[in-house]
Parts: C-alpha cells; sequence; structure tokens
C-alpha cells in the first residue's frame, strides 16, 4: 500500500499519544463513545492528559484511573443515571483541574481551533460565572455597535479519538448514527485524530458508494484507523446498538461500592479488548443490545 | 374533578407558558416540562415544534417512557450537531428545565452546590447548554418540591444561567433576549413581572395559601396572586394520559398527592 495505509492497532494509536496531552473525545455522553480506544489508554501508563470531551463514562474512567490532570466539559452524564459518579468522586476530591463550558461554547471553540484563529466571539458565557471561573476575556466589537463578547479560545487539541461506523485503510469513514455530535469538529481540531470502526474495508468506494454523504468528516483529518466491533460498549452505537445500561449500573454501584477503581478495573477494563467483550457476553450480545428510546 | 394529581395541574399549568409562542422548538426537559410543551402543542399552540428527545422533528408528540423504537414519526430533523445553529443561538426555543438551585435574579445552578469550583462538595451535571439557553431564547422553569434549598437566599452556588441580575452583567454586553418567562413548582405559579423582574406568585394551587409558598422560599416574593391555578379539564387529562401511558408523571411529586390538597 503506501503512506495512505492508516491501518493501526488499538495499542499501536495509545502509543502514538503521550503524557501531558491534550485529548479530544467524540461522542455525547452515554453515546457513540470510541470506549474501546478509552480502555486501551487505561490499560496503559499514560498520564497527565488534559480531556476535552462531551462527557460520559469515558471521562468518569480516566478520572477515576487518575489519568486526567484537566478536564473540559460541559457536563459528564449518562444520560439515565444523571451524575456520573466516578466524575464527581474525582470533582469532589478536588482532583483535577477544570474547563468548565457551555455545551455550545465547546464547539465554538473546536471551531476556532479547526480554523486555527485564536478565538471565536459569543455572548455565550456573559452574565454567569463561566468566564470569572474559567479565565475567559472579552472583546468588543470594532463596528459601530461596540458589543461586548466573550473570546471563547481555540480549544486545540494534541489528538482526538472517534468511533464511527465504516473506514477504509485510508481513512474514508461513513458515520450513520442520527446525530454525529460534534465529531468532525473534534477531528478538525486535532493535531493527529484516530478512529476506531465497528467495520474496516478495503476502498470504500468499491464497498459502500451509496453511503458516500455518511462520511462527516474527510480523510485528511484522519491519522489512524483501528477495526474493533463493539468498540462502543457500553455506550450506544446506532444503528448497530444501544447502550449497556445494566453495565453503566454495575459500574455506577461500584463507585459507591467498594468506591476504589483499582479494585473494580479489571471489570470495566480488562487485560485486553477480547477479554473484554467476553466478559461481557460477547459480540453477538452487545450487539444484540437494544437502541435507547427517549 | 377531585381525582385530578397536582402532577396533572402543573402539566396543565406549566403547558401555558408555550402558550401562542408560534415557531419555536418547545423543549421540556423531564416528565412534567415534556409533558407540559405536548399538551401545548396538542391543545393550543399547534405551531410549537418539538423532537423525538433524540434528534427528529415530531409533529405528533412522542409518548414518555418505553414504547416501540420507531413509533416516532419523523418529520425533520434538529440533532445535537445542529442544536446551536439552528434553535439555541437564533432563539428560536422555548425550554423549561428543572436547576437545582434559583435565585431572586432567576440565576440558576445546574454544576454544583458548595465548596469551590476546585473542589465542589457536591457536583452535579454541569452548566451544560443553560449559559447560551439564557442568553438567547425564553426559559421557563419547573420545580416538584418547593423549598428554600432550591429557592435559595442570595445568590446561587454557581451561576449557571443568565439572570436579571445587574451586578453580573458586563457591560456592553448584549441581554436583550434573557426572558425568563414562568416558574411552576408544587405550590403555585410564578413569573418575573415584579419591579426590575423581581419574582412574583400569580397563582396558588388549590388549598395553597401565599404565606406557605413564602415560608418556603429563601427570598422576598411579591404577591400578585390574582386566583386559583387553573385545573385541567378532561380534554387535557386525557391528552395527558395519552401521552403517558405508564404513569411517569405519578412518581414526579411526592406521594403523588391530588390537586386540591384534603382538608386538614
Amino acid at each position: 500500500m503506501s503512506g495512505l495505509d492508516k491501518r493501526m492497532s488499538a495499542a499501536e494509536i495509545v502509543a502514538q499519544l503521550s503524557d501531558g496531552m491534550t485529548l479530544g473525545i467524540g461522542g455525547w455522553g452515554p453515546r457513540r463513545k470510541p470506549m474501546a480506544l478509552v480502555r486501551e489508554i487505561l490499560r496503559s501508563d499514560l498520564k497527565d492528559l488534559t480531556v476535552v470531551a462531551y462527557g460520559g463514562a469515558d471521562v468518569g474512567m480516566l478520572c477515576a484511573a487518575g489519568k486526567v490532570k484537566k478536564l473540559v466539559f460541559a457536563f459528564v452524564s449518562l444520560d439515565a443515571i444523571p451524575l456520573e459518579p466516578w466524575f464527581r468522586k474525582a470533582r469532589e476530591a478536588g482532583q483535577i483541574d477544570v474547563l468548565e463550558l457551555d455545551e455550545g461554547m465547546f464547539q465554538w471553540g473546536l471551531k476556532a481551533a479547526s480554523f486555527g484563529l485564536p478565538f471565536l466571539p459569543t455572548r455565550v458565557g456573559l452574565g454567569t460565572d463561566l468566564a470569572e471561573l474559567g479565565g475567559l476575556k472579552t472583546v468588543q466589537s470594532p463596528y459601530a455597535d461596540g458589543e461586548v463578547l466573550i473570546a471563547m479560545p481555540a480549544l486545540k487539541l494534541d489528538a482526538a479519538l472517534l468511533h464511527f461506523n465504516r473506514s477504509d485503510w485510508r481513512g474514508n469513514v461513513q458515520v450513520f448514527g442520527p446525530d454525529v455530535y460534534y465529531d468532525e469538529w473534534f477531528a478538525r481540531a486535532a493535531a493527529k485524530t484516530y478512529v476506531s470502526c465497528e467495520e474496516l474495508v478495503d476502498r470504500m468506494e468499491d464497498h459502500y458508494p451509496e453511503d458516500a454523504q455518511a462520511n462527516i468528516v474527510e480523510r485528511a483529518f484522519i491519522s489512524g484507523v483501528t477495526e474493533i466491533p463493539g468498540g462502543a460498549h457500553p455506550s450506544s452505537m446506532p444503528p448497530h446498538y444501544g447502550w449497556d445500561m445494566k453495565a453503566f449500573k454495575a459500574y455506577s454501584d461500584a463507585a459507591k461500592d467498594p468506591g476504589d477503581w483499582s479494585a473494580v478495573a479489571d471489570r470495566f477494563v480488562g487485560s485486553d479488548e477480547a477479554t473484554y467483550v467476553a466478559a461481557n457476553g460477547g459480540l453477538e450480545a452487545v450487539k444484540a443490545l437494544p437502541l435507547p428510546i427517549f | 374533578m377531585s381525582d385530578v394529581t397536582l402532577a396533572e395541574l402543573c402539566v396543565f399549568a406549566c403547558s401555558e407558558a408555550f402558550r401562542g409562542n408560534g415557531e419555536v422548538v418547545a423543549t421540556g426537559v423531564g416528565p412534567v416540562p415534556r409533558l407540559a410543551a405536548s399538551l401545548a402543542k396538542l391543545t393550543h399552540t399547534p405551531e410549537l415544534m418539538m423532537t423525538d428527545g433524540e434528534c427528529y422533528l415530531v409533529e405528533q408528540p412522542v409518548p414518555l417512557g418505553p414504547r416501540g423504537y420507531d413509533d416516532r414519526k419523523k418529520a425533520g430533523y434538529l440533532p445535537f450537531s445542529r442544536f446551536f445553529d439552528a434553535a439555541v443561538w437564533t432563539g428560536r426555543r422555548h425550554a423549561m428545565v428543572t436547576p437545582t438551585q434559583i435565585d431572586r435574579f432567576g440565576q440558576i445552578n445546574l454544576s454544583q452546590l458548595g465548596g469551590t469550583h476546585q473542589q465542589p462538595k457536591t457536583q452535579m451535571l454541569g452548566v451544560r447548554g443553560f449559559p447560551g439557553n439564557t442568553i438567547y431564547h425564553p426559559n421557563s422553569f419547573f420545580f416538584p418540591s418547593h423549598t428554600a434549598r432550591v429557592f435559595v437566599p442570595g445568590e446561587v452556588d454557581m451561576v449557571s444561567g443568565v439572570g436579571y441580575n445587574p451586578a453580573k452583567r458586563v457591560p456592553g454586553g448584549n441581554y436583550s433576549a434573557v426572558d425568563l418567562r414562568r416558574i411552576v413548582t408544587n405550590l403555585c405559579v410564578m413569573d418575573f413581572g415584579g419591579p426590575d423582574n423581581a419574582v412574583r406568585v400569580i397563582s396558588l394551587h388549590p388549598g395553597v395559601t401565599f404565606a406557605e409558598v413564602q415560608e418556603a422560599t429563601g427570598f422576598a416574593l411579591i404577591d400578585a396572586v390574582t386566583g386559583e391555578t387553573a385545573l385541567p379539564g378532561p380534554e387535557e387529562l386525557a391528552i395527558i394520559a395519552s401521552l403517558d401511558p405508564h404513569g411517569i408523571r405519578n412518581s414526579v411529586i411526592k406521594d403523588n398527592p391530588p390537586a386540591r390538597k384534603a382538608a386538614a
């Protein structure tokens, strides 16, 4: 093949990351999270990460494992379990630094980074505690209106992790969930983006040309791809499978009892992905999880 | 209608917040606000737009609770990936939400309680979309338990949503779209119609007194009560029941009391 061959293993992807990096994680709460790649980080020695995410169990687990130095977030939630318990523990222990943002400001910061801008102006944040707590500055419109706006700083990412439905070895991706969240902006805001996918094909145009509109982000922004069926578990991966609320419940309960991540990490991470999937009933069981109803 | 529950009265009172709103996205977060938005669309304000709770716009409101995945009838599309562009930052939305705290300025908090920002005593969800919602489009609130822990004295622990606090407003900012509409609780209906947008009680639920509401509130309220909060009629009750076939509304308010308090 050529330099266009972006296939890597999950371990090789994590080997590209280094301590202290700013890492974006795609998806939204308990929805379409690159959990297999997160688990691979949890199996590694990586530390001192700045994590940028619309957070779910990805954030909770990385916080619980002490991998997070700083979190950039608007929420961390598992939807049906509104308060992410391991994230709460980390916050209430004063264990992590944070930059708390509004959900819309967050994507605005990713867009600023994508366009190479230092910031993008917005009204959002004015009149709240966000600017003061986050050290956000204001700018004044140079035009006649003279409006004062928050300058939302670019959220530049060293790397982004995303989980998609399909990719080919060149990074031509396809995403089929009814909502793509802000994954394309994570990819464009990042120096390197690594994608796990349910299905890796040879040449997309030979396999699924009729689905080309599902190519939500261009391959120039994709640095590495790996095939991990079930790789979003326990988060949802429409249309293939829903979230695993039983697994989320067990994970949440473990934050109370025993409340010690090192005692339960093996259950929720596993020594490798095959062991993890087997412990969760096998790939067929994961793929049979019903899609959530809102 | 002696068998109307307080939760149903609240749905009906909340639905009034959406009356005449026109073609905006009505978002009700939680069972009562969601039923209220749906009831408004099915009765007095069919122009309202709403989603299925995931990402599709529906013209037929989606019932609460378990149902077939494809039961929703998709009429349009409004995913998170378009939400700020289309609904929030254009002001074409009215949200009704339940923050953890609210203060006399209408400032709301969903993020953290006590402690410091570095180490809160209780971490909650985070500010979510409240800062953007409150500076761009109308908002209303529903609280199933009206207490001074919710309606706090002073200010909320972390200001997650913009209110009418002049001290909080950076000079030169545009606050023209800040528009806090109604507050519905298990005791009464309030608005921000007092001097400098002070909170007023505009109706009391059957059997509730202004003094009781004041007692349960951490700041001074204005008595602008014009009467008793209206009860839903048979048509509204039937619609509410059809939108909530599993009776999720019955668990919203402690002990699911009737709308009219039993005589002591």
